[in-house]
């Protein structure tokens, strides 16, 4: 299940929500972020994206 | 792309070209994969570079070379200002580059010395086989490919998931990464001769605005604040208020956005037949942020041990340690030292940045060595001296050895 939300529309593809998903559930391929079924919505992600792309889902 | 090489290397940013460039100059068939079908974009950086350290490694070049920038302009939130020449200044100076162009040239220098270079070559995994890395899989436009390769160097930057396919924790904390974002603008009337730092936490919480030259009447406006002072406001809006309120006429160019890992040297950037280097051995510098020559050195360290590694026909963590120690008693090094101070200026309120900056007004900084501004910072701030105590056992230390 997919636990986060990012808007692609906001997202720069920087890359710096894959360095610090502790899980590892986040890839940045070429200009999108892949999310996978490891993701815990622990949100830290969503707190330290530039721009506030990343939206945990309740 | 054959089935194997001697290295393979995963990004072809600063760090992965110049890892690429020196195992190939030392005969290695090499292959440097970039997951981007162009090199250098989109940028992730502020560019600034210091001068003497980047001519170690490239000659520069105007092509890339946006402005020649002779000091920094620190303001404290009461908007002291303190002007610092280009003998101290250190890593605040030089340069400003044009990544997209930088980064390609370095790439070019590794395919002039022998590297096969391919992009939009993803690496997906590792090849494992007894505990050693012995290739890569990656994916070029839809297809996948096993690559063999008897030592893999993971430049994969600041998302590297090559160190955690290998067993190494590279991920980062929030108070483990600073969150940038910055426009290249027009219009901002800054002075091309200086890089401006504006410090303050209402404007920038454990961070800083930058304002960097890029020739012409253009420059880069950024600011990084620290992860774990992100969420409610991000970058961006920090950084819009920021130039709303002091360049309001200015026109935005170019949005660029990034994480840069400040948490001083990780644990471990080895294992059998692999190396880390560059933002994926988080190896940017924890107090400016800067990466980009310390990102060089360690590629070039990595492909001079990945070739006499590799040349003794031993691949393991016994023959990688070699990167491991070098890296880390040069440019580590100054990580660590510069994690010291994160960790003091970080803790700062905003009279505390205040005071420090009032007690160096009126010193002629042109004739000041590094130690002499720290003396000077010292004596207006005893706790100052106590919080740094470990720096400044290793300044005095590495300024005497470096007179010597």
């Amino acid at each position: 299940m997919v636990t986060i939300n990012v808007n692609k529309f906001k997202c720069g593809y920087c890359g710096a929500c894959v360095g610090v998903c502790p899980a590892g559930a986040l890839e940045l391929v070429e200009t999108w972020i892949e999310v996978n079924e490891t993701c815990t919505s622990c949100g830290i992600c969503a707190k330290i994206c530039p721009v506030g792309a990343i939206e945990v889902k309740k | 792309m054959k089935n194997e090489y001697d290295v393979i290397v995963i990004g072809a940013g600063p760090a992965g070209s110049i890892a690429a460039k020196t195992a190939a100059l030392k005969g290695l068939d090499v292959l440097l994969i970039e997951k981007r079908q162009e090199i250098g974009d989109p940028v992730r950086c502020a560019e600034g570079v210091s001068k003497i350290w980047l001519r170690k490694h490239i000659e520069p070049d105007h092509r890339w070379i946006c402005a020649d920038v002779k000091g920094s302009r620190i303001y404290s939130p009461d908007g002291t200002m303190i002007e610092m020449a280009e003998e101290i200044a250190g890593g605040e100076v030089g340069y400003v580059l044009e990544r997209k162009l930088f980064d390609r040239a370095l790439a070019y220098e590794s395919a002039k010395a022998g590297a096969e270079v391919m992009v939009k070559t993803r690496a997906m995994d590792l090849i494992m086989e007894n505990g050693f890395v012995r290739g890569v899989k990656v994916m070029h436009l839809g297809e996948t490919y096993d690559i063999r390769a008897k030592i893999v160097i993971g430049a994969d930057g600041v998302e590297s998931k090559v160190g955690r396919w290998a067993g190494i924790d590279t991920s980062l904390k929030p108070a483990d990464i600073e969150t940038c974002a910055q426009y290249l603008m027009s219009g901002t009337g800054i002075d091309q001769n200086y890089c401006y730092f504006y410090l303050g936490n209402d404007i920038a919480p454990a961070g800083y605005v930058w304002i960097f030259p890029k020739g012409e009447d253009l420059a880069n406006v950024g600011i990084g604040i620290l992860g774990s002072k992100s969420g409610g406001k991000h970058a961006v809006d920090y950084l819009n208020e920021f130039v709303k309120k002091t360049y309001p006429n200015a026109r935005i160019l170019e949005m660029d956005v990034g994480g840069v890992p400040v948490s001083g040297s990780i644990e471990k950037t080895i294992a059998n037949g692999l190396m880390l280097i560059g933002d994926a051995a988080r190896q940017s510098d924890p107090i400016t942020g800067g990466g980009i020559i310390n990102a060089m050195e360690a590629g070039k360290i990595a492909g001079e041990v990945a070739y006499k590694a590799i040349s003794k026909g031993d691949v393991s963590t016994k023959a990688l340690q070699e990167y491991e120690n070098k890296w880390r008693s040069t440019i580590g090094y100054e990580i660590d030292n510069s994690l010291i101070v994160k960790e003091t200026f970080t803790s700062f309120t905003d009279k505390e940045i205040d005071s420090l900056a009032h007690s160096l007004e009126g010193v002629n900084f042109s004739s000041m060595s590094l130690l002499d501004l720290l003396y000077a910072l010292f004596r207006a701030n005893k706790k100052l001296l106590w919080d740094l105590r470990v720096l400044f056992k290793n300044v005095v230390k590495y300024e005497l050895d470096f007179e010597r």
